[in-house]
């Protein structure tokens, strides 16, 4: 038995709760359990809880605080956005504009619409990621009613060129929602800047609770209710609200927003991991660009050995990592957005994801550069695609 | 998705793993495309496998598929060989998840592929 601690490297997948979290969470459990929406005595109070919560997190992102509903998370956010914006919209139009890396929560509601008889228009992006802004002002059309293109990419980091992108759906009138579920709590997130109309956020990326997040939507913007039933939420978004899980999400951004300068260790563990890496892995390629990703992140692909089996062998070192490969997207397809890249799919069934975070520490990293490199060498040895021999060096594919 | 203990076993530390520069046979299924390829290699005596090798590409349950192949064939004779099939592999391994029953299950497919290739030379031979 190995009884070394776990290395977890997937915080872009989730991350553990802060202990100070669960700490302010743990009262509204049993002790102030009441539904905020109740007048009798031991209800007081909870209302202004949720105010408060609302108010802490309008003032980080620099919202205002009638621009915060809090949702059941990530996902409820950006299915909110699109699906919410195009039934307020139907009467102006039915296109809508989105990029071919962004999350499947915002993707498979595109899909959810196209069949209903929606068009949508999906943009490529560069081999590193990139959106670019002149490809979103060309899709632009009369009927166009909403823009949704992410903050930064959930798999391979990138970050995008958001206000680049707002100032030319704000002169267009045209919605744009931003899938801000990676960036907000781990990078600066100055909304009103950003200039976008809507944005979603998740509790637990940041160190928070699951199954809580918010959406931030712009006074004045036109968007369905899409929860139907009692009024909260100003009768947007209705439910019972989850003041534990409310109160954990205000306590987790408060403490994300002070440590924003950890990022920059974390890029450089991220760099120091890569260089470990590269240097003693031939044929590797590099998914997250430099300068440009989300601290922490490392996408790889390694040729000639499959993403899953890699994920596997670092669990038996205690490493927790994931893949974009097909077995762990649990399709026959790998990950779209290393398709989308231009990898092709022979290649980025071999893929990757380090995501470090706060307990990541140099030894960490060190322990991944000593054990990863062997698990590849195993791994191509017994691999029928992988021929060093024959290699001319470099890739056999352009990128 | 959870594995069974076995399949991480065999995974872990695979049998049969290698190449073979004087194989009777040579068996290859799947593409890179889909992220699994297997080769297998046997050498045949008295009409026995009497040596098993394999190489693959692919996830866990590609590869303890492959391991376990190699040590049910291994001994066999190739009309025994012959009659295992994925779901032998599969019970044999305490079973795989659902989702990798057809996509990473191609070993026993290999091992067919590597006796038709050997039989086929045979017939070559006896022209």
């Amino acid at each position: 038995m190995d009884t070394r601690k776990t290395i977890y490297m997937d915080h872009a997948a989730t991350a553990a709760t802060d202990p100070e979290v669960v700490e302010a969470m743990l009262p509204y459990f049993a002790e102030k359990f009441t539904n905020p929406a109740t007048l009798y005595t031991p209800g007081r109070g909870n209302d202004e809880v949720i105010e408060a919560a609302r108010e802490t997190i309008a003032k980080v992102i620099k919202a205002d605080p009638g621009e915060i509903y809090f949702t059941s998370g990530g996902t409820e956010s950006d299915n909110w956005a699109v699906k919410g914006v195009a039934l307020a919209s139907e009467k102006k139009g039915r296109h809508i504009i989105t990029s071919a890396i962004e999350h499947h929560a915002v993707l498979e509601p595109c899909e959810f619409l196209k069949k209903r008889g929606w068009d949508i228009t999906v943009l490529g992006v560069s081999d590193t990621g990139l959106v670019d802004p002149a490809d979103v002002e060309k899709a632009i059309r009369n009927d166009t009613v909403l823009v949704s293109v992410m903050h930064a990419n959930n798999e391979i980091g990138t970050i995008e060129p958001i206000a680049d992108i707002a100032k030319i759906t704000r002169a267009k009138g045209v919605i744009f929602h931003c899938d801000a579920v990676q960036t907000i709590g781990k990078i600066p997130v100055d909304i009103k800047a950003l200039g976008v109309d809507m944005a979603s956020a998740s509790a637990h990326k940041f160190y928070g609770p699951k199954g809580v997040g918010f959406a931030y939507i712009r006074k004045g913007t036109r968007v369905e209710t899409f929860n139907h039933g009692g009024g909260q939420e100003a009768g947007r978004r209705a439910g019972t609200h989850n003041v534990p899980g409310i109160v954990g999400m205000a306590k987790a951004i408060e403490l994300a927003d002070a440590r924003l300068g950890d990022g920059a260790r974390l890029t450089s563990l991220a760099e120091m991991l890569w260089k470990g890496l590269v240097n003693s892995i031939p044929d590797m390629l590099r998914n997250s660009p430099q300068g440009n990703s989300l601290p922490g992140f490392l996408n790889i692909v390694v040729e000639g050995v499959e993403g899953e089996a890699m994920l596997l062998r670092l669990d038996g070192k205690g490493v927790c990592v994931s893949s974009g490969s097909a077995c762990t997207t649990g399709s026959l397809e790998p990950s779209h957005v290393l398709l989308a890249i231009g990898l092709p799919a022979e290649v980025a069934h071999g893929s990757v994801r380090f995501t470090l975070g706060r307990e990541n520490t140099e030894e960490d990293v060190k322990h991944v550069i000593k054990e990863f490199p062997k698990i590849v060498a195993v791994l191509r040895q017994m691999s029928p695609t992988y021929k060093p021999d024959c290699r001319k060096g470099g890739l056999p594919y352009a990128i | 998705m959870q594995y069974s203990k076995k399949v991480l076993e065999h995974f872990a530390e695979p049998h049969n793993v290698g190449t073979m520069d004087d194989a009777d046979g040579v068996g290859e299924v799947g593409n890179a495309v889909c992220g699994d390829v297997m080769r297998i290699f046997i050498k045949v005596k008295d009409d026995r496998i009497d040596d098993i090798k394999f190489q693959t590409l692919g996830c866990g349950a590609a590869i303890a598929t492959s391991s376990m192949v190699t040590d049910l064939a291994k001994g066999k004779t190739l009309d025994e060989a012959m009659t295992i099939n994925r779901d032998n592999v599969a019970t044999q391994l305490d079973g795989l998840p659902p989702v990798k029953m057809h996509c990473s299950n191609l070993a026993a497919d290999a091992l067919h592929a590597a006796i038709e290739d050997y039989r086929k030379k045979q017939a070559a031979k006896a022209g």
